[in-house]
């Protein structure tokens, strides 16, 4: 087998777990998506915040210290404590539920009947609001991400894999991190589906997601369901936030996720959960591919929009994307 | 049969202007029609009538364009209508209204009217831009036209109202006006007396009887109240499951075993 | 008491589809027509030109165009920051390529350009509605940002890959370049303006706007009553792009002299605009002025008040600014979804039985 070949291969692989990262985020977008209808352009900003939290915490960081000291032209900017890693996670989820909360009463519960556009642009006002938030709480400079997650390519896959190719095969590169956010990812991923497939929430959430009204008459509570599904999309946002911030640090470029699940759910369908697994599985080896083959002929930096061609192309086939409910329009 | 011929109240009717030849229509495996035959004739009121779930709307859609049958032959003025795009066929003359009422909620009254005349409306872009000149005098004259079928359905009052704060029967109304303001050569109005009291419906079938008599238009309607069907019509398509099972006038429909078993019922004592 | 309606009845058709019915109203806009024409000039200077009127005017075009698009037609786009570059580049490489050639018609002719690429990006709207085709605009969007970023055709090659706006004349008046005067930007853009408002004015009153809202109303009932779906959203996005192109050309040639594509027209660009049609009122000519002046005074208000007021550092201000923005976004969405139009027209109308309250 030719080097060339291999390093297609390695291209591929690489694209696969990117992409399990991306069907990671568009589940979020899936979540919140099929049970109240809004798309969350705030997920990416969501992710961020969890992640810049979830340093603070563990940093002791005081929040809003920059603001007070400007304010009131004093100097403190830690506790001076250090919080463990599994504990700081704890609490920045109990951060993301009372944020859930508070998006719910405050925001979204006044905005039930919308049309779709309206909530897209409420929840851009969201990420914008969550991004001031974010920086004014814990600062706009770029942070690291310590959780003791393993970092660097994985020697011993390199070493078991170079004798394929001949001497010009260096071995499959293949990141440690990357493989446990594929691992972690997929984990989440099955148990999101079967707590929306077989329990009893879930089940309510499903409920939801079909018929507001109908959801309302068997006493299921929305608010609750609500509360839930931004929960549990918060959780979600931790989770990518921990994985994309240990792996390139936590910083704005982060709440640029959302951009990159758009695409993906386009392809999947915005209802499905399988749909945002195939589709991000799909973007992200094409991607990968796309830039590896002909990107290098056409300037590069080919990944900042062929996601969105492909699933453009794919959407004028398919209206519904590849998962999604068939639009039937009847008069 | 295909002559034209004087009614004993006056109006003339006229040759076929429709002619549905062995429609068929599937929504995957469901058959929403099957092999279904008739005309409309000129000048006459057509009407059609079935259990709900027959295929009538469907029917309608498919001499809208909207629907295009799996099999079957559409004719139109003696001439057979290839398969086209629902503006184009409105284009022809053909205009209507819907059961669930669709009309543009974002407009006024009147534009929602004015939007009938769009078949009649021919200025480009580049005159609507500078607006005086040819453009204002095509929005004048039709103005005037509109504002005729204002005049004859009785809506002065809410011309500048926004659709979306009108109640049902006036809504119906304005749809109504719609379809009319394109002068069609053939109407479809869809239940057009669903959801109304009495006296709503007394103004709407006196409207209908009016249009047929005074602008000579073509009317197929489907309606479920047997009252206004077997008054206003000149003739009656009966449907049931997709398939024909009557065709005549009122009284030979209604003396049709096959109808009062599927549908008309046989009045108890 | 001033503001009536009683008496004044009109007495044509055309009377009633003008565009101020009212008297007062067509004194108010007679009114600030003057102002702005003929005191403004004489009074203004390069902060305020360059701060607040010349931005404000140039987004009003984009937002008029973003409007006839989204709020008329019901096509939304979050394509705006590209079409806006496709504006800027076509007027950087007419006004190189001719240099003899008016400012002006380079002006027109870019919004052309725009025009022509707006209806191609455009086509999927006959397949893709809704959400989904906001999505597919973002294609565009990036597409168009990575291509001028990488193609140096539209770059004349420069090492930097930004484009300046060479120095050019209007009547001997400087209106491009580093020498022009702040009233010089500000009058091009008025007149800009003016023509484009007046023409989307025509534009939606008459027939074009029936056929484009009956698309965004109800686009099956749309097409059985006779519009050819094609035909009105193609027209849409080329209306649309067209105004967004022009403004695209003057915000780079008049405004800022010198641009970069992925900072000045990337996506936050197009959402800017966006929050100006939704936050000064979809469907709504007036609303686009309002979004418009709105959304470029605020960060200038705010700046002022926390930086030279409050003599807080300009990162925390910036980080304000976001959260303000946030917060107001999803304030006016969730109290009034009709935008500041909206407000207005109820103002108007309590104005208009003042002082009774009913």
């Amino acid at each position: 087998m030719s080097a060339d070949f291999l390093y297609g291969i390695e291209v591929i692989l690489n694209g696969l777990m990117a992409g399990v990262l991306y069907a990671l985020v568009a589940l979020g977008f899936v979540l919140i998506f099929k049970a109240s209808g809004i798309f969350n352009y705030a997920q990416g900003v969501m992710a961020l915040f969890a992640a810049l939290t979830l340093v603070g915490i563990m940093e002791g960081q005081v929040p809003f210290s920059h603001m007070i000291n400007a304010i009131f032209g004093t100097e403190i900017h830690h506790f001076g404590w250090h919080v463990p890693a599994l504990l700081a996670i704890f609490l920045t989820l109990c951060v993301m539920v009372a944020f859930a909360w508070a998006v719910q009463k405050f925001v979204f519960r006044h905005l039930v009947g919308q049309e779709p556009i309206i909530l897209f642009m409420a929840t851009i006002g969201l990420a914008y609001f969550l991004e001031g938030m974010g920086d004014l709480m814990w600062g706009s400079d770029i942070k690291t991400l310590k959780v003791g997650l393993p970092q660097g390519g994985s020697r011993w896959i390199e070493d078991m894999t170079s004798g394929l190719g001949g001497d010009d095969f260096y071995g499959f590169f293949i990141d440690k991190l990357d493989m446990v956010a594929t691992v972690v990812a997929a984990i989440l991923v099955m148990s999101l589906i079967a707590f929306a497939q077989y329990s009893k929430q879930g089940r309510a959430m499903r409920a939801v997601a079909d018929d507001h009204q109908a959801a309302l008459s068997v006493g299921i509570s929305l608010n609750f369901i609500w509360v839930l599904v931004w929960s549990l999309a918060g959780l979600v946002a931790l989770v990518a936030g921990v994985m994309w911030g240990a792996k390139s640090g936590v910083q704005f470029s982060l709440s640029l996720i959302a951009l990159k699940a758009l695409p993906v759910l386009m392809l999947g369908g915005f209802t499905s959960i399988p749909g945002a697994i195939v589709g991000g599985l799909i973007i992200g080896v094409g991607e990968k591919l796309f830039e590896y083959t002909i990107g290098g002929m056409i300037g590069g930096a080919t990944e900042n929009w062929f996601a969105y061609v492909l699933a453009l192309i794919f959407l004028v086939f398919r209206p519904q994307g590849l998962f999604g409910e068939k639009i039937i329009e009847r008069v | 049969m295909t002559d034209s011929y004087i009614t004993p109240d006056g109006r003339t009717i006229g040759g076929v202007l429709m002619d549905m030849r062995g429609i068929t229509l599937r929504f995957g495996g469901v058959e929403a029609i099957k092999n279904i035959s008739f005309d409309i004739r000129e000048g006459e009121i057509r009407a059609i009538i079935g259990p709900n779930g027959a295929g009538k709307s469907s029917m309608l859609n498919v001499i809208s364009g909207f629907y295009h049958p799996q099999d079957g032959e559409v004719w139109f003025r003696g001439a057979k209508r290839p398969s086209m795009r629902p503006y184009d066929v409105a284009r022809q003359g053909i205009a209507r209204t819907f059961q669930n009422i669709a009309l543009f909620e974002g407009m006024s009254v009147l534009d929602n009217i004015m939007c009938g005349r769009l078949t009649h409306m021919k200025t480009g872009i580049f005159s609507q831009a500078i607006w005086h000149g040819a453009a204002q005098r095509e929005e004048v004259e039709n103005r005037e036209a509109v504002e005729r079928i204002i005049d004859f359905l009785e809506i002065q009052a809410i011309r500048k109202t926004p659709v979306g704060r009108l109640p049902y029967g006036l809504k119906k109304r304005v749809e109504l006006a719609r379809a009319l303001a394109a002068e069609p050569k053939l109407l479809l109005l869809d239940e057009p007396m669903a959801g109304m009291n009495v006296e709503e419906k007394e103004d709407m079938s006196r409207f209908i009887l009016d249009v047929n008599d005074e602008f000579g238009t073509t009317i197929a309607l489907i309606e479920h109240d047997m009252g206004v069907v077997m008054d206003l019509s000149d003739r009656v398509v009966v449907m049931d499951y997709g398939r024909k099972i009557g065709d005549g006038t009122p009284d030979e429909v209604r003396g049709n075993q096959e109808v009062i078993d599927a549908y008309l019922g046989v009045a108890h004592d | 008491m001033f503001y009536r309606e009683a008496g004044d009845f009109k007495t044509s058709y055309e009377a009633d589809s003008q565009t101020f019915p009212i008297k007062f109203d067509r004194y108010r806009f007679w009114a600030v027509l003057a102002v702005a024409y003929l005191v403004i000039p004489f009074i203004i200077n390069d902060y305020w030109a360059n701060a607040i009127l010349v931005p404000f005017l140039i987004y009003t075009i984009a937002a008029i165009g973003l409007n006839i698009l989204t709020g008329y037609c019901g096509q939304v786009s979050l394509g705006t920051g590209g079409f806006m570059a496709v504006g800027a580049y076509a007027m950087y490489k007419l006004m190189t390529s001719f240099p003899d050639v008016s400012v002006v018609i380079h002006v027109i002719l870019a919004g052309g350009i725009t025009a022509v690429v707006g209806a191609a990006f455009g086509l999927p709207s006959l397949r893709i509605k809704g959400f989904y085709l906001a999505v597919a605009t973002l294609a565009a969007q990036f597409f168009l940002v990575w291509l001028f970023n990488k193609v140096a055709w539209f770059y004349n090659y420069s090492a930097s890959g930004q484009i300046n706006a060479p120095e050019r004349f209007v009547g001997g008046i400087a209106v491009t370049g580093p020498n022009t005067d702040a009233w010089a930007k500000y009058m091009i853009c008025l007149v800009f303006v003016t023509v484009c408002a007046i023409i989307a004015r025509n534009l939606t009153r008459g027939t074009m706007g029936r056929k484009w809202m009956a698309i965004r109303d109800m686009d099956i009932a749309a097409e059985i009553i006779g519009v050819n779906p094609l035909q009105a959203k193609l027209t849409a996005f080329a209306v649309s792009s067209f105004f967004i192109g022009i403004s695209g050309a003057l915000f780079f040639s008049v405004y800022l002299g010198a641009v970069e594509v992925g900072e000045a027209f990337g996506i936050q660009k197009s959402f800017l605009v966006l929050f100006m049609v939704i936050i000064g009122g979809l469907g709504s000519i007036f609303g686009s002025f309002a979004g418009a002046g709105f959304l470029v005074l605020l960060p200038v208000a705010l700046k002022v008040i926390g930086v030279d007021l409050l003599g807080w550092p300009t990162d925390i201000v910036a980080h304000l600014q976001l959260v303000i923005i946030g917060a107001l976004i999803m304030f006016f969405l969730i109290k009034e979804p009709h935008g500041l139009a909206q407000f207005w027209r109820i103002a108007k109308e309590k104005l208009r039985l003042w002082p009774f309250p009913y």
